[in-house]
């Protein structure tokens, strides 16, 4: 948060260094997306030194984690990467039936995987369209903003909400899926390669976005694994390591053979973008492969197992329910979960967003911890800024996919 | 490796009497002592193959049922080549909260730890950079420590107005 520029960019060495010049770039910049700040110093236009500041945007989510129940606090979850909500919600509730030791039925995990990846495509557009506007081309960002537009309302077909669905609950999700939706999703499964075409065909050749990414903010692999990063951004730099395929969660197990883990050698700009344009359609070769495969039967466990608020007609209907709705809602009952701590984590969009739950035996978890992905990859930047220019800021801070509010929580 | 022979190997290495284990799911614990920790995780890293530390954070264990020490630091490592994960914790009392930074073995730990020290208080001794990173340096307390209350205690309110006349 707001520091003395001059307190931050003392060179080692000391030494005269007034020829120096400080730029201040950010909290309110369009190539920032968010607010964060980044504390430039140049000789020239060639970067010496850049310090992040990052925390404009903190709201202590952890701390609201350890008031809100466990159904209640995906509504915040939902904000933290809000490119891609779901995928947050998923990745919370992965460890808290976990820690609730509760097992999703067929259905529910297949609506969630076909969820998540709809999540990573949303994100990946976003941000590859978001790393080529500001480089300068516009157009692949409004075709990746139409299918985003297609995949919100897919989200709002089965939540009925398009931004933030909070869609899931412990042991399964707020409403069935209709018909309608999996129409929806069939007519973007249907629609989506020829804008992933389009964008493709504006950008992988496109001179000057190549020009501008290829062999910028070069990550090698050892630096990767030494950062602790993960998703796309390792993936690019020849680390071959995916939780879809090494820990299987959801229907991952089951849609093993519908796709691949993509990854690339380079580890710059470039080789970040063509692992994120390559996922997307990984991502909808799983979707192709869930929807057709999407099974009947019940969305949530059964409600005999205390895990999940029973459905309206039989709280209507049933003293049984009514007993148990009342249960799960009052806080002074609730789930009784074990005195325990559980780390639980999947692969989203932009890397491995784990939550630490840990209980003391009450509805709501007594330390809800994130890892996030966009604050352990925002750490390396002023390393893979080195010997860079000031245009490349954008570059690579595009390339990383750095979302503030998941930065700072 | 099995958790087991992991287990072994760093009781060989670090003294039996200073290591205990817990499991939970599939969550494997190997619980140390402060002044132990970073012998075991240059072990774990060294002889043990686990080459990323993904996760890092803390805990307040202040009105934990059961709980007999103050704060938690745990330590989440990877073992990139077979895919296992251990979780290295310890246990912190006032007034002697600093702990080795685990920096110099694994980078990605630079800003974890920061986030730690911001919300905990807890020092990292040898971190090259030890400041507030999500809270502003002015700020006074620790906000995820379990006696701060989750309204704040009216920094918000008191934050300093810059007018425009002023700025």
């Amino acid at each position: 948060m707001p520091l003395e520029a001059a307190t931050l960019n003392r060179l080692e060495g000391g030494g005269d260094h007034e020829y120096l010049w400080t730029l201040n770039f950010g909290p309110q910049h369009p190539a920032t997306h968010t607010t964060l700040r980044l504390i430039v110093q140049l000789s020239g236009e060639d970067i010496v030194k850049i310090t992040p500041d990052i925390g404009f945007l903190h709201s202590g989510f952890e701390k609201l984690g350890e008031d809100l129940d466990y159904n209640q606090y995906v509504t915040i979850v939902d904000r933290m990467n809000y490119i891609s909500p779901v995928a947050n919600e998923i990745s919370w509730f992965h460890a808290v039936e976990k820690l609730l030791d509760v097992q999703i039925t067929p259905r529910c995990a297949y609506i969630r995987t076909i969820m998540a990846e709809l999540a990573r495509i949303s994100d990946h557009l976003l941000c590859a369209g978001a790393a080529a506007l500001d480089l300068g081309a516009f157009t692949a960002f409004l075709y990746g903003f139409y299918q985003r537009e297609v995949i919100y309302d897919i989200y709002e077909t089965a939540s009925g909400q398009r931004f933030h669905p909070s869609y899931f609950r412990v042991g399964g999700v707020a409403y069935d899926v209709t018909d309608e939706w999996v129409a929806k999703v069939r007519n973007f499964v249907r629609d989506f390669p020829k804008t992933h075409a389009d964008m493709v065909r504006l950008l992988n050749r496109n001179r000057i976005f190549v020009e501008r990414t290829r062999g910028v903010g070069v990550l090698t692999k050892q630096l990767a694994i030494s950062r602790s990063i993960t998703g796309p951004v390792a993936r690019s730099a020849g680390v071959v390591r995916d939780l879809r395929k090494d820990e299987p969660y959801l229907a991952y197990k089951e849609l093993e053979g519908a796709f691949q883990v993509v990854c690339a050698q380079e580890g710059d700009c470039y080789a970040r973008y063509q692992v994120r344009m390559e996922e997307m359609i990984e991502s909808l070769k799983i979707i192709d492969a869930a929807i057709e495969n999407l099974p009947s039967g019940p969305i949530n466990v059964d409600a005999n197992s205390k895990a999940i608020i029973p459905d309206q007609m039989s709280v209507y209907r049933s003293i049984e329910s009514l007993i148990h709705h009342f249960e799960l809602i009052m806080p002074n009952r609730q789930w009784t979960p074990p005195i325990e701590e559980v780390y639980g984590a999947t692969e989203t969009a932009n890397g491995e967003l784990g939550f630490y739950v840990v209980s003391d035996g009450s509805g709501a978890s007594y330390r809800a911890r994130t890892r996030p992905p966009s604050f352990i990859h925002f750490a390396v930047f002023p390393e893979l800024m080195k010997g860079h220019q000031l245009s490349d800021i954008v570059a690579v801070l595009g390339s990383l996919n750095i979302i503030a509010a998941e930065l700072d929580r | 490796m099995a958790f087991e022979e992991t287990v072994q190997r760093l009781t060989e290495a670090i003294g039996a009497d200073q290591i205990r284990t817990s499991e939970f799911r599939d969550n494997r614990r190997v619980i140390v002592s402060p002044n132990k920790l970073y012998a075991v995780l240059q072990c774990c890293r060294d002889t043990l193959g686990f080459d990323m530390l993904f996760e890092q954070n803390g805990i307040d264990y202040l009105k934990y049922p059961g709980a007999r020490d103050r704060f938690g630091v745990v330590y989440g490592l990877l073992n990139m080549t077979t895919g296992e994960r251990l979780f290295v914790k310890v246990f912190l009392n006032e007034p002697d909260l600093t702990l080795p930074s685990a920096y110099p073995l694994w980078k990605g730990a630079e800003w974890m730890e920061r986030e730690i020290y911001d919300m905990f208080g807890i020092e990292f001794e040898g971190h090259p950079d030890l400041r507030r990173i999500l809270m502003p340096p002015e700020f006074t307390s620790f906000p995820l420590r379990k006696d701060y209350p989750m309204r704040g205690r009216g920094e918000r309110h008191n934050f300093p107005v810059i007018t425009r006349a002023e700025s």
